[in-house]
């Protein structure tokens, strides 16, 4: 079991959401990486860029925002 | 309803978008507004600034309505989505500067990066050195996102801190369908121009019914020209970019079937020819939006569904447009003004030495 990596880019513009989730993705290679967002703009950025890098993507709602789940 | 919803969320919800809005821009024209400015955020804020009487240049004073509906449009998108998430605090005074320097740009070349566009589907080929001063811009911008470049974090505002822009946007529509006649010497305080491209305007319901559209849209699909651009260099991802392409594309349809593509560089509408300053002017306003995170459609849209910075953005947008005039800084059909250029300078300088020092680590 490896360890969940935790992204908090809550309250950034675009696209350091985005560029937050590229690091921890790049830097995970794989496993368990949440992203939480605040705006469902942010979200939907996150999970797509997950999407084209390979990883599966879950979308839940947690602490008054959005985390978005990347496994791999 | 929900299907358009869906589509509009989707991954061609920007390429949806950008077909209404340039066949919106190009319809606009044939009702009234003015050559190649169906829609121009930029100039359209800065007619609204005239029309309050925060610049004096009477050729440009008008309450657009497109502006309001944006705000509107969006806010309703955002209340019917539970979207409507109240934000702010990321550097706004910082933010309103880029704002007054994004305009001031812009009303160098003539036009935000809506109406680039739209100039370019009309055949104006000074266009060309605008958007190129665009994308420089947003390069210039993406260095900096690079190198960590931040504005900080925003933070949740209490719920009714949202409804300051929209109710903004209704008190304009107000001030237009009133127009109050209260000011000294029995003018204003809102004024309307009698000639010039002020005075060149679409029916009122209509221009605000295709805002409403737009800014609905617009939040659903996160439709955003300058983040576009942004995307397909940072992170290859050409779902925003789609948006432009059939932008240009409706809107060079439209003109041509409406007979408006008229192709050259001369006697182009509320244009210029020094294609030295279309393009630096554009490279400015290109930075401001990128370090503040989108076009200025896109600013004026989150404005509405609640986003407190990008309000700050646009206010920043109105009185950089009232400073552009008073100041002699915007150009003209006649060119560009030495005053213009030594602001673009400064703006230039403010823009680099912001996306150099604002570095705010996330961890």
């Amino acid at each position: 079991m490896t360890d969940t990596v935790r992204v908090d880019a809550r309250g950034l513009s675009c696209p350091q959401p985005v560029m937050e989730t590229r690091r921890a993705l790049e830097g995970a290679k794989g496993g368990r990486v949440e992203v939480l967002v605040d705006t469902v703009t942010s979200r939907e950025n996150v999970a797509r860029f997950g999407q084209s890098r390979g990883w599966t993507v879950e979308k839940a709602e947690r602490d008054g925002g959005y985390c978005v789940i990347l496994t791999k | 309803m929900k299907s358009v919803n869906d589509l509009l969320l989707s991954r061609y919800g920007p390429a949806v978008t950008g077909a209404v809005v340039g066949t919106a821009a190009s319809l606009l024209v044939s009702w009234g507004n003015p050559g190649n400015m169906g829609i121009c955020v930029a100039c359209f804020t800065r007619d609204i600034a005239g029309a309050l009487g925060l610049h004096r240049a009477a050729v440009v004073q008008y309450l657009r309505p497109e502006i309001p509906g944006f705000v509107l449009g969006a806010l309703l998108a955002a209340l019917l989505a539970a979207e409507y998430r109240p934000r702010s605090g990321s550097s706004p005074v910082v933010r309103f500067f880029l704002g007054f320097f994004a305009m001031i740009g812009a009303l160098i070349f003539l036009g935000c990066p809506w109406r680039a566009y739209a100039r370019l589907a009309g055949g104006d080929w000074n266009a060309l050195a605008g958007i190129g001063g665009l994308i420089v811009g947003i390069g210039i911008g993406i260095v900096f996102l690079w190198r960590g470049f931040s504005l900080g974090r925003a933070s949740a505002s209490p719920k009714w801190a949202g409804a300051i822009m929209p109710l903004a946007a209704v008190s304009l529509l107000l001030l237009l369908f009133m127009r109050p006649l209260f000011g000294p010497e029995g003018a204003g305080p809102v004024f309307f121009s009698e000639k010039g491209p002020g005075a060149a305007a679409a029916p009122a319901l209509i221009s605000l019914g295709a805002g409403l559209l737009i800014g609905w849209m617009g939040q659903k699909s996160r439709f955003c020209t300058v983040g576009a651009i942004r995307d397909v260099v940072m992170l290859r991802d050409g779902h925003l970019f789609s948006g432009v392409v059939t932008f240009i594309l409706a809107a060079i349809v439209t003109n041509l079937l409406l007979g408006q593509f008229k192709p050259g560089f001369e006697g182009q509408p509320i244009a210029h020819t020094n294609q030295v300053w279309n393009f630096t002017g554009m490279v400015l306003s290109g930075l401001a939006f990128t370090l503040a995170g989108g076009c200025p459609g896109r600013q004026v849209i989150m404005s509405g569904e609640g986003d407190g910075d990008a309000g700050i953005f646009v206010l920043g947008m109105l009185i950089g447009a009232a400073f552009a005039h008073n100041f002699s800084l915007a150009s003209s059909g006649a060119g560009v003004t030495s005053f213009g250029m030594v602001a673009t300078v400064i703006g230039l300088l403010f823009c680099l030495a912001v996306g150099g020092l604002f570095r705010i680590r996330m961890d």
